[in-house]
């Protein structure tokens, strides 16, 4: 049993990457397909920033074509109690050539459906295009920024399906950045750690949302 | 009072509290209050900790439900599974160098959430914090293949552990939005 088991987990495995083209729902160039999500101390230590990465393995050619979808939304979910339900969502959403930004916020629900809280509206920012400085904004104490980056994230993807295709026993020294010379379009909000309660941890979680 | 001058009342109370909210939210959001948030938005993807849904959840169907699934119904449905596929990817694992069995580890990878500490570094792990954060240069694959492969010392299957790839094709910025510029 555990061996019939062990050889469907095998024979099943497509690595790919991160969370890049993870499923067949969410493939690559659609505004839905989360690639990477980073938490980290701001510059001022004072504030956390969130980053969100969709639409992995943008080629160079590729990037300045890619866009925001104004029918997907980003939402940075923040449990602050531990039980892993969200208690303030930061949420993100394309209108025209803006991002705009609600939230830390309670949601009106928790779980899968999703309404964006306007009352809640924190800030906006031009969205940035390829190629061009980037455009950052600062309100209500919280930074934004939308808009074509450098895909931070890197791994010898190559090699490791070779691993797990029986061609090779090992990485190899230097390895191969599969991820190298590509972009992500990236949402990226630095908050106050005074907005998301008053637990000394929090568990997070990016979520992409389609508007039904 | 005749009831329908109380209704008036009402309604101007209303329509005016209606007023000072939209005008709060202009001054307070550049103008989004002419713009349509209405609608139901529904989970497409999930995503916490790098290479989850890739690594511990078969294709197809599969990586679907998961994406769609939220973190508090994960722990329950995808620990037996992860810990099945930890076992097809190390057959001989038994602990790893945090001394988690392949119970604790799935245990705590099955419900997709990254820790986030507000008060010490934010690290995926530094040798000394443990997942309280992810800051954008972390070797995040060489923590995860370490955990999956290299056993309770962190030495087994040297070849599988790291995958020599240590850093990012661009620097990083110390100031916002810290990502680097599009190639």
């Amino acid at each position: 049993m555990i061996l019939g088991l062990s050889l469907v987990a095998i024979s099943g495995l497509i690595l790919v990457a991160a969370d890049h083209i993870d499923a067949p729902a969410t493939m690559s160039g659609d505004a839905g397909d989360i690639t990477d999500v980073y938490a980290f101390q701001g510059q001022n230590t004072s504030n956390l920033v969130f980053a969100v990465n969709t639409q992995g393995l943008l080629s160079p050619n590729a990037t300045g074509a890619a866009t925001f979808k104004e029918n997907v939304m980003v939402e940075i979910n923040i449990d602050n109690t531990g039980d892993n339900v969200e208690d303030l969502v930061i949420q993100a959403i394309k209108r025209d050539d803006k991002m705009y930004f609600f939230g830390p916020v309670a949601p009106g629900t928790t779980g899968t459906s999703s309404t964006v809280k306007t009352t809640a509206a924190t800030g906006n920012v031009t969205i940035s295009t390829y190629g061009a400085t980037a455009l950052t904004a600062e309100q209500n104490g919280m930074k934004f920024f939308a808009g074509p980056r450098d895909d931070p994230f890197f791994f010898d993807l190559g090699q490791f399906k070779a691993i797990l295709g029986g061609t090779a026993s090992g990485f190899n020294n230097p390895g191969v950045d599969t991820f190298a010379g590509t972009n992500v379009m990236s949402i990226v909000v630095e908050v106050p750690k005074t907005m998301l309660g008053s637990s000394s941890t929090i568990n997070v979680w990016a979520e992409t949302k389609k508007k039904q | 009072m005749s009831k329908t001058n109380k209704f008036k009342i009402i309604t101007i109370a209303l329509v005016a509290a209606v007023v000072s909210v939209n005008c709060d939210n202009d001054d307070s959001n550049g103008g989004s209050v002419s713009l349509d948030f209405s609608g139901t938005y529904v989970q497409q993807d999930q995503m916490a900790r790098p290479a989850i849904n890739t690594v511990f959840v078969a294709s197809g169907q599969p990586k679907d439900d998961f994406n769609a699934a939220i973190p508090s119904a994960m722990g329950a449905k995808y620990q037996p599974i992860f810990q099945s596929r930890l076992l097809a990817l190390n057959s001989a694992y038994t602990t790893n160098a945090l001394g988690q069995t392949a119970a604790q580890l799935t245990g705590l990878l099955a419900t997709d959430v990254l820790g986030v500490s507000k008060t010490a570094k934010t690290t995926f792990f530094d040798g000394t914090n443990i997942l309280t954060g992810r800051a954008l240069a972390d070797d995040v694959i060489d923590v995860e293949l370490l955990l999956i492969f290299g056993g309770s010392a962190g030495t087994s299957n040297p070849g599988l552990t790291k995958d020599n790839v240590n850093a990012n094709d661009k620097a990083f910025g110390t100031t916002f939005p810290y990502l680097a510029s599009a190639w």
